[in-house]
């Protein structure tokens, strides 16, 4: 292998995306504005949650319970009566519905324990457990404060103090910043060196190459170094232009150390992207394949929802992707501030999820040239 | 409208050009042409490369948007819309190129049958013409064949089938027989020659490159840069020029500074050396693809420094034969040598020595001119110094020096064929390998490089191996061999072979042998009757033809069933993509780790330790042993909580003073750990109670009960939430990433001058293409709804009609968004990425996948307002849990309706009818 050969290579394939000047523009708009919208736009865990009341009791207790559940948490509650409820929830207008029943502030006083009906709509899975453990507080506390003065204050005196590391407010644009960021590291590089390969097919111009004293393995890491190059330069401003400085979110951990780790990924990434292209026979094919790997990847790495809550067997299947142990690392080093200690497992892992799809794709890349 | 009557007294003419300008960027293309066009007349424009011979056609037929002057075509101006549309019917149009306004993956007849729909013609009308045209120019055994499977000419035959499937008054050719072997070619001109016996009214506008081709038309009109030189009958411009042959007047009628370098090729006699080294030597080469036998038992030896020409019908093995040699492909049988070491894909050494150019143009055309030389020096292992020099050399002796900074897309064929032999040449190789080099080049520019040639043979000793189609190329060889059918007839030099034949011409007993070894499959098939053919009724000039529409259905269709691979892909994958989805997200949060930093160690912490520990949410770790440790694991993700107990946590509370649980959660996952705490805090007010209860002996229920009705999804089971959200994610990325390519693709490939030059609208062109991509985005719609009954059980409880009618609204907004990018986009990859990249984000975060709509906020709101994916959650959300009908759903209907008219008006706003 030559050095020069991939390195001329390498800038032969940069050049050719310069000449994109659509491409360009997306890859600006991936790292920037996408990130910036995907982070400002989802919210907190429970956040604007769409709650309606019927309250049929009227009683100062009940008004002070409605008057309990406020913004950021809820949008401001709806009254409504008892026929609306189902029409709106069916609608998907409310995913709460608090129904009070009428009597409600004497039966508690009166200690005859009156029962509260909460209506959730649990579609909305994301919102309904958080929420409804949300009301179940707010409306504990308020008619436990209520009740103090009618009730001997027994219980002990044990407070909780609850709180949050590493992002205190639980502020999810926090997360979802890092997260699409590493979506969309993942899937620049598979369709950045796949589809250079295919198009290099297409227009007959990888024959050309053959003729010339240049082998696959130069070929390959032409791309993969140029493509990761762009993919990780884009990341690395973008971490620090729009995650830090637009977003403000603070990086506790080493932004060099993740960047190590990203261009690890990117070595399987890339690799992923060349093996994609030597199964498609054509660009459109590869469209198709780039979805069903894409998909997966992206929502099953841990970044979307919580690794600890999948079935078993796909956290054990997830472990061979590289995005899993690259959304590990991530979380580790730019929020918990871990250090090379902490992380080197994911270091080892994608160094060999890397090496295992490198050979594998340059094996299948010499074949398919035959 | 059948073309003019003759006998009037003056016809109005067919095309009439007056100061025609174009400038591409920099380059002037075209400066004040004038052109005239009879009806009846056939004229020829000649001239060498990048002259604006291209240019000037494109912009007649109407592919190509007028910048200067003024173009009248059948009675109208071209650069209005309105009238193009109305003329498009009569103008046929046959871009440069073999094949590049046909479809390979659709066959023979198919491809023909596609252009016929595309003019509105019925089904008794298409076939009786398709028939006709097929006979007439010998395709008919071939009409199920793949068009991307015909030889070069054999394309052309098809290309012109498809132009003049529509009775054109006007027949307008880019360079028809380029690239076409002596039979094709002279094949193609009788039938030229029948047609226009038959319909004598038929206008005919010609580019060739041929000078020998130019002698049959009516007029000439000779061009050089972007500028006409001279106008006339062939004899009227050998009456002028004072020569004997057009090769020579053309040469003649060039200005001074050019024709002064030009000189009469001689070629000085090969230094015989009897034990002359042997460069190529094949033995028994053969090679098979599949039953296929493309190149049978050929041998052959050439020696150093040798000319040796290659000459046969298109499609006969000779790109295969010279793949073998430079170990493109391995051959099925027999061996290949160069040099005596027998070729190996893998010895680089040998790769130094050769300069291969392929037929088909295969440089970067992201790159420069000068680019793509450097790039190949480098790779080539040249010094820097030395490929400035190389690199100034060879753009001097191919006239590349005005374009080193252009892009090869920009320039006309024979201009890319200079640089593609550039690049062979770049490393000063030994052994060049040359497949149709001068293929497109104008005369001069063929004579240039075959001085070049016969150089580097007899200077240098360079052995040269080329094939070629001009036989007075074949005459300057030393020795040429015939091929046909994967077999090599003949070898011998031209002199011999002309001798042993008896014929006049190298041409003639080229001829001879083929159609010798073709047996009687070349004899031209009966005249079609050109009776019937009048009977056309004036079409084109309805906005809005639904059988041109279909058309592009059916092509689009045919392309998909073609590609099977790709529809089972897009179903298949969807099925299994539902299977991981369904069962791989999960909002449940549960088996959350967490420690405890237990200072106190008493009955007390312990029972509280045991309510966390005995929960189904967490699961404990081994206690922390100190603030580091906590730290150190915490960092290191291994809890999500960690719970620090003060010390005499017990004794205070016994004693009633204010006791402090410290608890840290795990905030990296800001969802986990919102629900990490509402668990603690449920869990701590829960021990709180019991202990209360404990020590007062009060009631066991507490003050009031909370009744939690988890609705439409009792069991809270995650499936049935998210089961009804993937189908939608699912009937989005895939049917929009099925049609992203689909526009794209044909401005790649070169055939949306389909677009540009037939009747078809851009309404009709996109809504044609939709609709197959809609139809399998059902067929997936259908297969989801299955497998979510069937294999995950979840329960439908609402309108089934509603959902479905839904998803067809769905699927076409979808669709619409992938046409849409490709619309806009230039390359494949552009497409890929923006389809990737514009729908993903707003279905997976901004359309109520996870969080509801209602809750979002920024541009993510508004978006997510828009996007159609979010109604259609609503909708199927609706109708499989919460037993909705139509009624209930209807206000989510109207911006599914909206999306798809929005959709098409943006894309038909985007799609361009003409080239700029």
């Amino acid at each position: 292998m030559r050095l020069a050969n991939v390195l001329n290579l390498g800038v032969k394939e940069l050049r050719s995306l310069l000449r994109d000047p659509l491409l360009m523009v997306l890859i600006v708009y991936a790292f920037t504005l996408a990130v910036h919208a995907s982070a400002t736009a989802t919210p907190e865990t429970l956040n604007r949650a769409a709650i309606a009341v019927v309250d049929e009791d009227r009683s100062q207790l009940s008004r002070r319970i409605v008057d309990a559940l406020y913004p950021p948490y809820f949008l401001p509650p709806v009254l409504i009566d008892q026929t609306e409820m189902d029409m709106r929830m069916d609608a998907g207008i409310d995913t709460f519905a608090l129904d009070i029943p009428p009597g409600f502030q004497r039966d508690v006083l009166a200690g005859r324990v009156p029962t509260i009906q909460l209506n959730v709509d649990a579609t909305r899975t994301s919102q309904a457990f958080t929420g409804a453990g949300y009301i179940q507080a707010i409306v504990t506390s308020e008619i436990g404060e209520f009740t103090a003065r009618h009730l001997i204050d027994a219980a002990p005196r044990v407070d909780l103090a609850l709180r949050a590391r590493f992002n205190p407010e639980l502020d999810r644009g926090w997360f979802t910043a890092v997260m699409s960021i590493i979506d969309n590291v993942t899937m620049l590089s598979i369709i950045l060196t796949g589809t250079a390969l295919i198009r290099e097919r297409e227009h007959g111009t990888i024959e050309h190459l053959l003729v010339m004293p240049v082998t696959a393995l130069e070929i390959m890491l032409g791309k993969v170094l140029s493509m990761g190059t762009v993919v990780l330069l884009a990341s690395g401003l973008s971490l620090v232009f729009v995650v830090r400085g637009w977003l403000s979110v603070p990086i506790e951990g080493s932004v060099a150390l993740f960047l190590a780790g990203a261009a690890l990924h990117l070595f399987a990434a890339t690799s992923l992207g060349i093996t994609l292209a030597t199964i498609a026979g054509s660009m459109p094919q590869f469209g198709m394949l780039l979805m069903l790997i894409i998909v997966p990847l992206q929502l099953l790495s841990g970044g979307a929802t919580p690794r600890e809550s999948m079935p078993d067997f796909v956290q054990t299947f997830m472990l061979a992707a590289p995005n899993t142990h690259f959304v590990m690392l991530a979380q580790a080093i730019l929020y918990r501030g871990a250090g090379f200690g902490v992380v080197w497992p994911q270091f080892l892992a994608l160094a060999a999820i890397g090496t295992v799809l490198f050979l594998f794709s340059l094996n299948r890349f010499r074949r398919s040239l035959q | 409208m059948n073309g003019v009557p003759s006998d009037r007294a003056t016809p109005p003419l067919i095309v009439c050009a007056r100061g025609v300008g174009l400038s591409h960027g920099r380059i002037r293309a075209l400066d004040s042409v004038d052109l005239d066009l009879a009806p009846g007349e056939m004229v020829g424009v000649i001239g060498p490369d990048a002259v604006g011979k291209s240019s000037l056609l494109s912009l007649i037929a109407g592919a190509r948007a007028m910048q200067e002057g003024r173009i009248t075509v059948l009675g109208g101006d071209i650069a209005d819309a309105r009238h193009r549309r109305a003329t498009s019917p009569r103008i046929a149009y046959m871009p440069q190129g073999l094949g590049r306004n046909l479809y390979f993956a659709l066959s023979v007849f198919e491809n023909v049958d596609f252009f016929a729909r595309l003019f509105g013609q019925g089904r008794v009308e298409r076939d009786r013409r398709i028939g006709e045209l097929l006979r007439a120019t010998g395709l008919a055994p071939f009409a199920d064949r793949p068009a991307g499977r015909l030889s070069g000419g054999m394309k052309q035959k098809l290309g012109l089938c498809c132009a003049l499937i529509h009775d054109p008054d006007l027949l307008i050719l880019d360079e028809p027989t380029t690239g076409v072997d002596p039979l094709s070619r002279r094949q193609f001109w009788e039938l030229i020659d029948r047609i226009r016996r038959n319909r004598p009214g038929m206008s005919v506008l010609i580019a060739t490159a041929y000078m020998d081709e130019a002698a049959r038309f009516d007029r000439l009109v000779a061009m050089d840069a972007g500028r006409v030189l001279a106008t006339g009958s062939p004899a009227d411009l050998l009456r002028r020029t004072g020569t004997d042959n057009l090769d020579a007047a053309f040469i003649a009628l060039l200005p001074e500074e050019k024709r002064r370098d030009h000189a009469e090729l001689v070629i000085p006699p090969r230094p015989e050396g009897p034990d002359g080294e042997i460069a190529i030597e094949a033995d028994g080469l053969t090679k098979r693809f599949g039953d296929f036998t493309a190149v049978d038992d050929v041998s052959f030896r050439i020696g150093r420094g040798e000319i040796f020409g290659f000459l046969g019908s298109n499609g006969c093995g000779k790109t295969t034969t010279m793949k073998m040699l430079t170990g493109l492909l391995p051959p099925s049988a027999g061996t290949a040598r160069l040099f005596g070491a027998t070729v190996d894909p893998h010895d680089l050494e040998t790769r130094r020595h050769v300069g291969y150019m392929s037929q088909i143009f295969s440089l970067y055309t992201e790159l420069t001119v000068r680019q793509n030389l450097e790039l190949h020096g480098r790779l080539f292992g040249m010094a820097e110094t030395e490929i400035a020099t190389r690199i100034r050399t060879l753009a001097q002796r191919f006239g590349l020096e005005d374009v080193i900074d252009a892009r090869p897309d920009a320039l006309p064929l024979g201009q890319r064929q200079r640089l593609s032999l550039a690049a062979a040449l770049i490393h000063s190789p030994e052994l060049l390998i040359l497949d149709e080099p001068t293929s497109g080049m104008d005369p001069v520019a063929r004579d240039e490089l075959w001085n070049t040639l016969v150089t580097l043979s007899r200077r240098d000793g360079v052995t040269i191996f080329i094939s070629t189609h001009f036989m007075n190329e074949a005459e300057r060889c030393d020795r040429i061999s015939l091929m046909h059918a994967g077999k090599v007839l003949v070898s011998d030099t031209p002199a011999n072979l002309v001798a042993r034949r008896g014929s006049a011409t190298l041409e003639d007993a080229f001829i001879g042998y083929l159609e010798e070894a073709a047996g009687e499959e070349a004899a031209p098939a009966p005249e079609p009757s050109p009776g019937g053919t009048a009977a056309q009724e004036t079409r084109g000039e309805r906005r809005f033809d639904p059988r041109r529409m279909l058309s592009y259905t059916r092509r689009e269709m045919l392309e998909l069933l073609r590609d099977p691979i790709r529809g089972a892909l897009a179903s298949i994958g969807s099925a299994i993509l539902l299977l991981v989805l369904g069962y791989g997200i999960s909002m449940d949060v549960e088996e959350l780790t967490f420690a405890v930093l237990d200072h106190d160690r008493t009955t007390t912490s312990r029972d509280y330790i045991l309510d966390i520990a005995g929960s189904d949410y967490f699961v404990e770790r081994p206690p922390l042993r100190d603030h580091d440790d906590l730290d150190a694991r915490m960092r290191a993700g291994d809890l999500a909580l960690a719970l620090e107990i003060p010390p005499g946590f017990a004794r205070d509370i016994a004693r009633g003073r204010p006791v402090e649980i410290g608890a840290w959660i795990d905030g990296a996952m800001p969802q986990r750990a919102e629900t990490a705490r509402g668990y603690v805090q449920g869990m701590h007010a829960h021990w709180l109670e019991r202990k209360m209860r404990e020590r007062t002996g009060a009631p066991v229920e507490g003050t009031f009960n909370l009744e939690i009705r988890y609705r439409y999804n009792p069991d809270i089971a995650s499936l049935v939430a998210i089961v009804p959200a993937v189908i939608p994610m699912l009937l989005m990325l895939i049917p929009a990433m099925l049609a992203a390519l689909s526009v794209v693709r044909e401005k790649e490939l070169g055939s949306i001058i389909n677009l540009y030059v037939t009747p078809v609208t851009r309404t009709e062109f996109l809504l044609g293409k939709q609709v197959p991509y809609v139809l399998l985005g059902m067929l997936n719609f259908v297969l989801l709804m299955a497998l979510s009954s069937f294999l995950f059980a979840v329960p439908f409880t609402g309108s089934l009609f509603t959902l479905t009618l839904a998803a067809l609204l769905y699927v076409i907004a979808s669709t619409g968004i992938g046409l849409l990018v490709s619309t806009f986009t230039s390359s494949q990859i552009a497409a890929i990425f923006g389809t990737a990249i514009l729908t993903m984000l707003p279905t997976m975060q901004f359309s109520g996948l996870l969080d509801p709509v209602s809750s979002l906020q920024g541009p993510g709101a508004v978006i997510g307002q828009l996007w159609p994916a979010s109604h259609f959650i609503t909708i199927s959300r609706g109708t499989f849990s919460k037993g909705l009908d139509f009624t209930d759903v209807a206000s989510s209907f109207l911006p599914l309706l909206l999306a798809a008219p929005v959709l098409l008006a943006a894309g038909v706003l985007a799609l361009r009818k003409q080239a700029r």
